[in-house]
């Protein structure tokens, strides 16, 4: 597929968006627009790089996309959206060129669009049941709502964070990523103070660690973090919960009214397969940490080392197990293959990922699963065997469970092996706070309210969901926020 | 940011560093680290243990070998300059108990992370041994402090320039095989080899052994996995399971292997480390 320049994208909407001006266009009509595709860097060029893939719509582009939408009156794009974003209502301001009151719009029940219209499935969200997708036979063909989301966040300044009179009532977020900061925003916005406690050195949780420059420019994360803190928000890093401070002793000491547990699904899960802990044998969130917090890709500044790696085997079929294998493209690797034991259909990656990360050159063997990790006379990674499936039932998350095939053991030659099947819970609030209920999964349980069995501790995002997404965490974020600050109103 | 309030150099390339750190101060207890990160943006994160603590003057105490570029960072921070992140306590504390006897051996750097374990076991009624191992008499550090500490203390180099010549597991078997100083528990914390040695004495004597383990991390939260050891077979986080685990169980041979990981990589950051 040859893909379209940005100039070349730019011009033929710019032609579009002339004809179309001022028309008032029927559904049929509407069917006609083409969906604007997203320029992005060429594959070979960003295969060597860390800078962002995709390079967002034009003006142009995005009045266009935006003008494709039929404006239904059930709005289904609505329902799928976990924070209930009125994605008719911003994508007709934006189709009027009224750019502004399209931020003004989104920004009323998000806060972080920049950061959703580059990280949410839309394909499994707002645009799996967007009208125009189903008229045209093809979710690919759906008004590409995230693009122009993004297109808004990154070209139109937002209005400052209206807070209200000072309440002088305190609240405690636990954790910097995408449900901290959006219950931290919501808390602060009704006049609250609010401050949040960060483990790492840096605040953005998995945006800041996990999700790499070329998906999400850190800069993107920081500039969200900027407005918290001018709208009052205090963050203190290098903050362990749990250990700098038990939960308890800190909302006693400083006066807490209420708390937010939001510290996500850290724990990495292992395949539990021999040879794991073999040299060249990483989790990805390890490779991924060194990569985007440490920098490390950056080898001539950074000081925490990457691996070197001729041939990467990645492990799992999420948007974790995409960001790695780009990664170690982009690290220089000369094969990379991931290894995943459904089909590509069963894959929980965002389909833009999958599609870039193939461009990338990067090898898909679906069907399969690492049964043993073999290393040489140091220890270190020399060949993987893996075990082929076929796909049989159906299981309860509907996905068709794979069956082991018997006698197809494989050996395959990799140095490396990252693990991204997965994370699990933290245990360490766990371990310090008793009185929180948990569930066999390790996730904390809460009420309707968000509210956790400890009274005034809520809790939201991954901790509860287990891992999920961005997006789900700000949901959960914006609801205990609500829950919380109807309780401080007494 | 945290204040460095003083700094000695203990020998060639080892520096004991107080730093400013209220919080750490006041929780931390023996056995627990933290992880020290020079600058925000380039500077590697290094797990450090705590040393000493005055929970009053908020103030924590610090011993690292500058051995790769970023230690030699550290090394050349004065005092009144800031490290910007300072992250802990980690890990779980040491389990203190009075056992009666006790033998605590120390190699090299690590006799640092020994002091405070040695310390607290005596407060706790215990009677302490301290064995200090080091290549040579120049690198012995804590001697003072620890003959202050504990109620016997035994040095021994590899050259024979001070003290017994030869190797800590010398003295420790030898007290295994007493009748009247057997200890009923050991602790040991320095190189990984020293460490499996240790536990390879106690172990026939069936005397109880925990070894600190010290190694490869990135967050020191539980998040990376990169800490893992094998311990009895079952895959353990060093940052949070640990530090400290039965060294009878730890799978030593594999810990080194992959303490080795990053060997060449490293080489190229010294390179680097050397030319700025």
């Amino acid at each position: 597929m040859n893909q379209k320049t940005v100039e070349e994208a730019n011009a033929e909407a710019e032609a579009l968006r002339r004809l179309y001006a001022g028309k008032t266009l029927t559904p049929a009509e509407k069917m006609k627009i083409p969906a604007q595709e997203m320029p992005n860097q060429e594959a070979s060029v960003r295969a060597r790089n860390m800078e962002e893939v995709a390079l967002g719509y034009s003006e142009a582009q995005a009045v266009v996309e935006a003008s494709r939408c039929l404006q239904c009156k059930n709005a289904p794009c609505v329902k799928d959206c976990p924070v209930h974003i009125n994605i008719p209502e911003f994508l007709k301001a934006v189709a009027e060129e009224n750019f502004k009151e399209g931020l003004k719009v989104i920004r009323r029940d998000s806060l972080l669009p920049a950061m959703c219209g580059r990280v949410c499935p839309q394909e499994t969200q707002c645009q799996k049941n967007c009208t125009m997708g189903k008229a045209l036979k093809d979710v690919d063909q759906a008004v590409s709502i995230g693009r122009v989301e993004r297109f808004l966040a990154d070209n139109v300044e937002a209005e400052p964070v209206k807070t209200a009179p000072e309440t002088g009532k305190k609240v405690l977020i636990i954790g910097s990523g995408p449900a901290g900061i959006t219950c931290a925003a919501d808390c602060r916005k009704a006049g609250h103070r609010v401050v949040i406690c960060e483990a790492l050195n840096k605040p953005g949780g998995v945006t800041v660690y996990g999700i790499p420059e070329f998906r999400l420019p850190k800069a993107i994360v920081e500039k969200e973090i900027e407005n918290l803190k001018k709208a009052g928000v205090e963050i203190r890093p290098d903050f362990l919960v749990g250990k700098t401070r038990k939960l308890k002793d800190l909302m006693d000491k400083e006066g807490f009214d209420a708390a937010f547990i939001a510290v996500g699904a850290g724990l990495p899960v292992f395949a539990g397969v021999e040879g794991e802990n073999l040299v060249g044998v990483f989790a990805a969130n390890e490779y991924l940490t060194r990569s985007n917090l440490m920098k490390a890709y950056d080898k001539d500044r950074a000081l925490t080392p990457m691996y070197t790696s001729k041939r990467v085997a990645i492990l799992g079929g999420g948007n974790v197990a995409m960001d790695a294998a780009r990664t170690a493209v982009r690290m220089g690797a000369e094969k990379v293959s991931v290894i995943y034991r459904r089909t590509e259909k069963e894959m929980p990656a965002r389909k833009e990922e999958v599609q870039h990360a193939k461009e990338e050159g990067i090898e898909f063997l679906m069907l399969k699963n690492i049964s043993r990790i073999i290393g040489d006379e140091n220890g270190r990674v020399k060949q993987v065997e893996t075990v082929s499936f076929e796909l049989g039932e159906p299981d309860a998350s509907g996905r068709r469970s794979p069956v082991r095939v018997d006698g197809s053991e494989e050996l395959l030659e990799f140095d490396t092996v990252i693990i991204a099947i997965g994370s699990r819970s933290n245990p360490l609030i766990r371990q310090t706070v008793p009185e929180i209920q948990f569930n066999e999964k390790g996730n904390i349980i809460v009420n309707d309210n968000m509210e956790t069995s400890l009274k005034s501790v809520f809790a939201g995002g991954d901790i509860v969901l287990g891992a999920a997404t961005v997006i789900s965490a700000m949901g959960q974020g914006r609801e205990a926020a609500k829950a919380i600050n109807e309780r401080l109103k007494s | 940011m945290h204040k460095i309030i003083k700094k000695n150099r203990l020998s060639e390339n080892v520096f004991d560093i107080t730093v400013s750190a209220p919080l750490i101060a006041e929780e931390r207890q023996a056995g627990q680290f933290v992880i020290v990160q020079a600058d925000n943006e380039f500077s590697e994160r290094i797990p450090l243990t705590i040393v000493d603590a005055d929970a009053e003057k908020g103030t924590i105490r610090l011993i690292f070998a500058a051995i790769g570029a970023s230690t030699r960072a550290l090394a050349r921070l004065k005092e009144d300059d800031e490290i910007v992140n300072i992250l802990g306590p980690l890990g779980k504390p040491t389990h203190i108990e009075n056992f009666g006897r006790v033998v605590c051996v120390g190699g090299g750097i690590g006799t640092a992370p020994l002091y405070p374990i040695v310390k607290a076991l005596k407060a706790a009624g215990n009677h302490v041994t301290v064995i200090i191992g080091a290549r040579t008499a120049e690198l012995i550090i804590l001697e003072p402090e620890m003959r202050a500490a504990a109620d016997n203390v035994i040095i021994v180099t590899d050259d024979g320039s001070r003290g017994e010549k030869g190797v800590v597991t010398a003295p420790l078997k030898r007290l295994c095989e007493s009748a009247a100083e057997k200890p009923n528990f050991v602790v040991t914390i320095g190189p990984a080899v020293m460490m499996k040695f240790c536990a390879l004495t106690t172990k026939p004597f069936n005397i109880p052994t925990i070894a600190s383990l010290n190694t490869i991390m990135i967050d020191g939260t539980g998040m990376c996995g990169g800490c893992r050891v094998s311990v009895g077979g079952k895959t353990q986080f060093v940052c949070v399971d640990g530090p400290e685990f039965d060294a009878h169980q730890v799978d030593f041979d594999n810990m080194m292997l992959r303490l080795g990981s990053f060997k060449k990589e490293e080489e190229h950051k010294c390179r680097i480390g050397l030319s700025t």
